[in-house]
């Protein structure tokens, strides 16, 4: 139900007119006294007016609590969806989340919602369980379709090691013999720890599969060229979208005790990441842009936040052209459509070329003189002033925190 | 950096080109050869498993690796629709390589990448996927180090033991031109792989992609002026912030990148 306050003309009618046959009904509690006469309560009438005197309303315009106007109280409540329970599983369907630093994605909600499915068709009775590795910030498992949920959690997760992962569920899968085992087919782990699986386990994986039919599946074959109907395997690596996520139920997300396996035999050991020059990531790929336009004057201290900030650099089409930026750091319909989470504008006003080679882009930070321009309504965060100014401050924030950084590193070190 | 003690060893396929599907190099298998190169120069060792077709376009497609600078390519004779894994794997076992550099997925055919994988579990070796460079090669502690290549071009680097195998990112160096000439004088030497034959394709339907549908923005509404509002309500893009003067807005974008995890 919705919030909208409602009125109800006709209660608001009786309640002004005493003289109506229902008038009367609608006062709250008649109280007869011994003898039987009708004892009006004076406390009760009227209200406290807003210069703190007592005001009698004998219209009754006022009194809208006792008129017939209602405002529900539903909407107040939090949607419960209803609880989807099996208490006796008849067979389970096993899901191995990417859970990208901690939380769920589109790709492994479509993955749920797929497992969900396939738990679920002809009379279901299957149950999802889902093994997640390392650290879970996420919270709403239960609402995006996990039955039961497997932690496997300890040091060794926070790293890449997928040969350690690939024996823990295989150990997973001695034990609870799952009808399929469903993983993301991303490049965020995911593809890579189903097609281990497949070979250790020796069975033959259906890649990229993108809808499931009764019994068959349709895959993505020839890099993307073709596609394969094939029947349903044991191991799905699914692409994004494959299946509408879960949105409707609840689910009992019960924590099956399991312990990591031992497994001594790495062959990879993980070394961390490298630090990468952001120049160097192509500007589709980059994750965090700093782009300069028109606005912008002085071009050297743009490079020079750009490397304090360790952001990719990109240009407007009106900076290329006047030669202060190179074409393929060009970004919008003609140059390069970018996919950023935090993408800044400086100076750039928003032709919609623009606008649309950032359609993509998570979070947009805006930095312009003019609060009109069509940047700054596109934006999530606008700065209204001089870019150069801002910038220059910026650098000096972030420079500072750096410090304080490395002094309370070396304070831990001493 | 070219080491002469080292044994490499680059798989590759006939590719086929995304938009004529003509029959040309596959691009990340050039990678894996040009990465070959520069870790042991001439003595790289190509093998293809397939047969050597009479068909024009094939062969040239499969000869433009040889205009990279190779003298020759082994091939494992067999038919197209056989198992790869088991003749490749006997060759290898043979060979005893120290390195085995793949691309990731065919660009025809199953196109699974379960080739590497599968290599990787019947010779008992190590296996890296979608590597972008090896960094270098520890023959005394049997040992290679290698960059990794992550989404959004960030890099990992993984220690891992020697003999192994690895699949060659698009990230990977460019590949070198294939030149005519040494293309033509090259030579396949052909050895008999073995015939066991994959039944499973057999009962697959393929057909040419179709166009994935658009997933559509389902509404979930209960009432008749929620359906109103998710009908007539615009594009929320006046949901953002705004700040003005210098100090207040530098402060903010710091705050917001924070929070994005940035800094």
């Amino acid at each position: 139900m919705s919030e909208l306050f409602r009125r109800d003309p006709r209660a608001q009618a009786i309640a002004r007119n005493r003289l109506h046959p229902k008038h009367q009904r609608q006062d709250h509690s008649p109280v007869y006294g011994p003898t039987g006469l009708l004892r009006k309560n004076l406390h009760i009438i009227g209200f406290i007016g807003s210069n703190g005197l007592k005001r009698i309303d004998r219209s009754g315009a006022s009194n809208t609590d006792q008129l017939g106007s209602r405002r529900s109280v539903s909407a107040t409540n939090a949607v419960s969806l209803p609880l989807h329970q099996v208490p006796e599983p008849a067979f389970y369907i096993l899901v191995i989340l990417d859970l990208v630093s901690g939380r769920l994605n589109g790709h492994d909600k479509d993955t749920l919602g797929l497992a969900q499915q396939l738990a679920n068709r002809n009379n279901g009775g299957g149950v999802v369980v889902t093994v997640a590795f390392g650290e879970l910030k996420d919270d709403s498992l239960d609402k995006a379709g996990v039955d039961r949920l497997i932690h496997l959690e300890g040091q060794q997760y926070s790293t890449y090691n997928p040969e350690q992962r690939c024996h823990d569920l295989q150990g997973i899968i001695d034990e609870l013999v799952p009808q399929h085992i469903l993983l993301p087919d991303s490049i965020n782990g995911g593809g890579d720890l189903g097609r281990r699986l497949a070979a250790v386990i020796g069975q033959r994986p259906a890649c990229a599969v993108w809808k499931l039919n009764e019994e068959t599946v349709i895959c993505r074959g020839s890099a993307g060229r073709s596609d394969i109907t094939r029947p349903l395997t044991q191991i799905l690596l699914v692409m994004e979208e494959c299946a509408e996520p879960i949105s409707e139920t609840l689910h009992e997300q019960l924590l099956l005790p399991q312990q990591p396996s031992e497994f001594t035999r790495n062959k990879l050991f993980d070394q961390g990441n490298t630090s990468v020059d952001p120049n160097a990531i192509t500007l589709g790929e980059a994750g965090f842009i700093l782009a300069g336009g028109n606005g912008i004057n002085d071009w050297a201290k743009f490079h020079h936040t750009a490397s304090v900030l360790g952001a990719t650099e990109g240009a407007s089409r009106v900076a290329v052209d006047d030669g202060n930026m190179p074409r393929d750091r060009q970004v919008g319909a003609s140059g390069t459509w970018v996919t950023a989470q935090v993408y800044i504008a400086v100076g750039i006003s928003g032709a919609i070329q623009h606008i649309q080679g950032i359609a993509q882009c998570d979070k947009v930070v805006a930095i312009n003189t003019d609060e009109g321009c069509d940047m700054v309504k596109r934006a999530d965060l606008s700065a209204i002033g001089d870019s150069t100014e801002i910038l220059n401050r910026l650098v000096e924030l972030v420079e500072q925190r750096k410090q304080t950084m490395n002094e309370s590193t070396s304070n831990d070190q001493c | 950096m070219i080491n002469v003690n080292l044994s490499v060893i680059s798989l590759v396929s006939i590719g086929e080109h995304p938009t004529s599907g003509r029959p040309r190099r596959a691009e990340q298998d050039a990678r894996a050869i040009e990465l070959g190169l520069k870790l042991v120069g001439d003595n790289l060792h190509i093998l293809h498993a397939g047969q050597i077709s009479e068909d024009e376009s094939q062969q040239s497609a499969l000869r433009s690796y040889l205009g990279m600078g190779l003298s020759e390519i082994n091939v494992l004779s067999m038919l197209e629709k056989a198992d790869a894994v088991l003749p490749i794997a006997e060759y290898l076992i043979q060979q005893k390589p120290d390195i085995i550099l793949t691309g990731v997925r065919a660009e025809k055919g199953e196109s699974s990448g379960m080739l590497p994988y599968l290599l990787a579990k019947q010779l008992g070796f190590g296996m890296v996927t979608s590597i972008a460079d090896i960094l270098s090669i520890d023959k005394v502690n049997q040992q290679a180090e290698v960059l990794q290549a992550l989404p959004r071009g960030q890099r990992r680097k993984i220690k891992i033991d020697l003999p192994f195998i690895a699949s060659v990112d698009m990230a990977a160096n460019q590949p070198r031109q294939s030149a005519f000439g040494p293309a033509t004088r090259g030579k396949f030497s052909v050895t008999l792989g073995g015939t066991f034959n994959d039944l499973e394709p057999s009962i697959w339907q393929t057909a040419k992609a179709k166009k994935r549908p658009k997933r559509l923005k389902i509404i979930k509404a209960n009432t008749a002026a929620e359906r109103f509002k998710a009908a007539t309500a615009k594009a929320t893009g006046g949901g953002g912030k705004m700040v003005h003067g210098v100090e207040e807005s530098a402060q903010a974008i710091l705050d917001l990148l924070i929070e994005e995890g940035i800094l």
